[in-house]
């Protein structure tokens, strides 16, 4: 045969996916294990993410729904920080600062709450008793499980509100066989039970009276202890440094004024550094999946040596044997990737649905994952596809 | 993935050369050294049938590997289908393997999760051919051996004898320049190692040129033409007159 023209070897693209997939196909086991670690990781990131913002998308909903307008100003307690008690005068001084939309008083009440008039004056059950506005609930933007709260014509009379905590520790749900309860050596009846209130969950604990029937019943002087504040939301701010100087004068550094909302921002901060914490627990479980295909990669090529040495044979490149174990390990990590963001969203999916959330899992969440699982892949598969790539034809058939 | 065209690296050879070796040497730096081929010469015409024989350490292994440019000789050359093996770079060489040699091997070397025919196509794999092609040669080449009811059997539920065939199917589809085979019949019975003799010298009678490794002289005795090797260098190179042609 004459000398001739020699069209180098080739391995077309597909091919390439064919021959990448055989380890796969033919060790279906060993792959699933080891697509396993980084399905894990995947998935715990994935799912980590998820709940994260389907949780702050859930507070973000609260926080709209209560709004981030509402203010409390409070007497400061302790030494030197005064009796307690804000001005007798202070309501009134504070209604009168022009963006203030709606303020609401509490004052403290010096009694006890108790289901009968048999149980020991000593087990209060941790209920205070408050005095407060008819239009507190109007205010806090509260709901009632059942009954009505008080109004103009009940306040004066015996009659008590409870909150969620309060009415579950006295063991009332509902008001319909209008429930007593003893309060301060006085019958009082029950008329409403309060929801869980998100902003002020000291009023969970208490039992609400009105300001007349404080006064008449309980011996109470009705001095504020709390003024909760509604203003326009666009003077939330400008209202917070007016107030300590508004409610009392006098003293102003006794004034305490803090914002409810930023306790449940507070909160979602909170959260926050767990999903940190869990993201990188999650990042270590993708480490170790990535060791993992390494390892079960290079365990591959030692046991594939003859079929390194055929292909070398059939005329494949150094390069077409590190081009296949690379795309093996690369098809694993992706395997491992496509079921950890499919476990991860069905996670939040499970979880979020049970917390009646919405299902959120943010791009960056599954993008970046099944990114996260080929760069792992990459770098897992490049070792292994060096090493089967440098074994020499001879040493690799050498194998009986 | 391509490497360069390999024109310039074309040596001339007599007309109908496929094969010429000179002077070739193979010594591995253990210690002590190994010389496992001392200078060796041989050529094969196209359409030989040509045994290699020599008990195990002659060098047999060492020549397939030399003449089939898996591995490099340490000193003389190697010239296959017009290409000289000094002159060809690593890519080049397995371009040359893709399309001019052909590879038989004592323990087959199929892959196990494939089918018959998949194994024979992976004989063009390297080709660039498309799968589709591929499988239609495959199924030609395997028709040609005896397997045409074998095709999608997965090579583990094939006998020895079958899979011998498949790799001889696969060494051949390619219609390479040389096929080299290395104890094609080292893992057989003697009735199968008759059939697959058998089949060599057929494949042989239309056109192709084999060379056959074996220390079996009795399988040698079939073909026309043997090499002896002993102790890395030719003790004899003979026209065969018992062959049947």
């Amino acid at each position: 045969m004459a000398a001739s023209t020699l069209t180098p070897s080739r391995l077309h693209p597909s091919d390439l996916g064919r021959t990448a997939s055989v380890g796969l196909r033919t060790r279906k086991t060993r792959a699933g294990l080891s697509a396993l670690g980084i399905m894990i990781g995947i998935a715990a990131m994935v799912a980590v993410l998820g709940l994260s913002e389907s949780s702050k998308w859930d507070l973000l909903a609260k926080l709209d729904r209560l709004g981030t307008n509402l203010l409390t100003v409070q007497a400061g307690q302790g030494i030197g920080a005064g009796s307690g008690q804000l001005p007798e005068e202070a309501a009134g001084m504070v209604a009168r600062i022009a963006p203030v939309e709606a303020t609401s008083s509490i004052s403290a009440v010096d009694a006890n709450v108790y289901k009968t008039d048999f149980i020991p004056s000593g087990q209060t059950g941790g209920i205070s008793v408050q005095a407060v506005d008819v239009n507190l609930l109007e205010t806090l933007g509260g709901e009632l499980t059942a009954g009505t709260f008080l109004n103009e014509a009940t306040a004066a009379y015996p009659t008590v509100v409870l909150g969620s905590v309060a009415a579950a520790r006295l063991g009332i749900a509902d008001v319909a066989h209008q429930p007593l309860v003893w309060l301060g050596d006085q019958w009082f009846a029950v008329v409403g039970v309060l929801e869980e209130f998100d902003l002020s969950p000291n009023l969970d604990r208490a039992a609400l009276v009105g300001v007349g029937a404080a006064e008449t019943f309980l011996d109470h002087e009705a001095i504020p202890s709390s003024i909760y504040v509604r203003t326009n939301p666009q003077f939330v701010d400008d209202v917070m440094d007016v107030l300590p100087a508004t409610a009392n004068p006098q003293n102003p550094e006794e004034i305490e004024v803090s914002r409810p909302s930023d306790a449940l921002e507070a909160r979602e901060a909170a959260s926050d550094a767990f999903t940190t914490l869990f993201l990188g627990l999650g990042a270590v479980a993708l480490l170790v999946g990535g060791v993992g295909i390494a390892n079960v990669m290079v365990i591959s090529v030692l046991e594939r040596r003859a079929e390194i040495g055929l292909r070398r044979a059939l005329g494949a490149t150094r390069r077409h044997v590190a081009a296949q174990f690379l795309g093996e390990a690369l098809l694993l990590a992706l395997v491992g990737g496509v079921g950890g963001v499919l476990l991860g969203v069905g996670v939040t999916a499970i979880y979020a649905s049970t917390q009646g959330w919405a299902i959120l899992v943010p791009t960056l969440a599954w993008a970046g994952g099944l990114a996260a699982a080929v760069v792992i892949g990459a770098v897992a598969g490049l070792y292994p596809a060096m090493r089967a790539s440098r074994l020499s034809p001879t040493e690799a058939l050498r194998t009986t | 993935m391509t490497a360069p065209a390999l024109d310039r690296e074309a040596a001339p050879l007599p007309p109908g050369r496929v094969l010429s070796i000179r002077d070739v040497t193979k010594v591995y730096p253990t210690e002590p050294p190994v010389h496992a081929l001392a200078g060796v010469s041989l050529d094969v015409d196209e359409g030989e049938l040509v045994a290699v024989v020599g008990p195990s350490g002659s060098g047999k292994s060492t020549l397939l590997h030399v003449m089939g440019t898996l591995d490099r000789p340490t000193s003389g050359d190697v010239v296959v289908a017009g290409h000289s093996v000094n002159a060809l770079s690593d890519r080049q060489l397995s371009s040359l393997r893709a399309r001019r040699i052909g590879f038989v091997f004592q323990q087959f070397h199929l892959l196990n999760g494939y089918t018959a025919l998949d194994n024979v196509a992976d004989g063009l794999l390297y080709s660039g051919m498309r799968l589709y092609d591929r499988r239609e040669r495959a199924a030609l080449a395997l028709a040609r051996v005896g397997l045409a009811n074998r095709m999608m059997h997965t090579a583990t539920k094939l006998s020895g004898g079958e899979k011998q065939r498949v790799a001889i199917a696969r060494a051949l589809v390619g219609r390479p320049a040389i096929v080299l085979a290395d104890e094609p019949t080292g893992n057989l019975d003697s009735h199968t190692s008759d059939s697959i003799v058998e089949l060599i010298e057929e494949l042989n009678a239309e056109g192709a040129t084999i060379v056959v490794i074996t220390h079996d002289h009795e399988v040698a005795g079939h073909f026309p033409r043997t090499i002896s090797l002993r102790d890395g260098l030719i003790e004899s190179d003979a026209l065969n007159g018992s062959g049947r042609r």
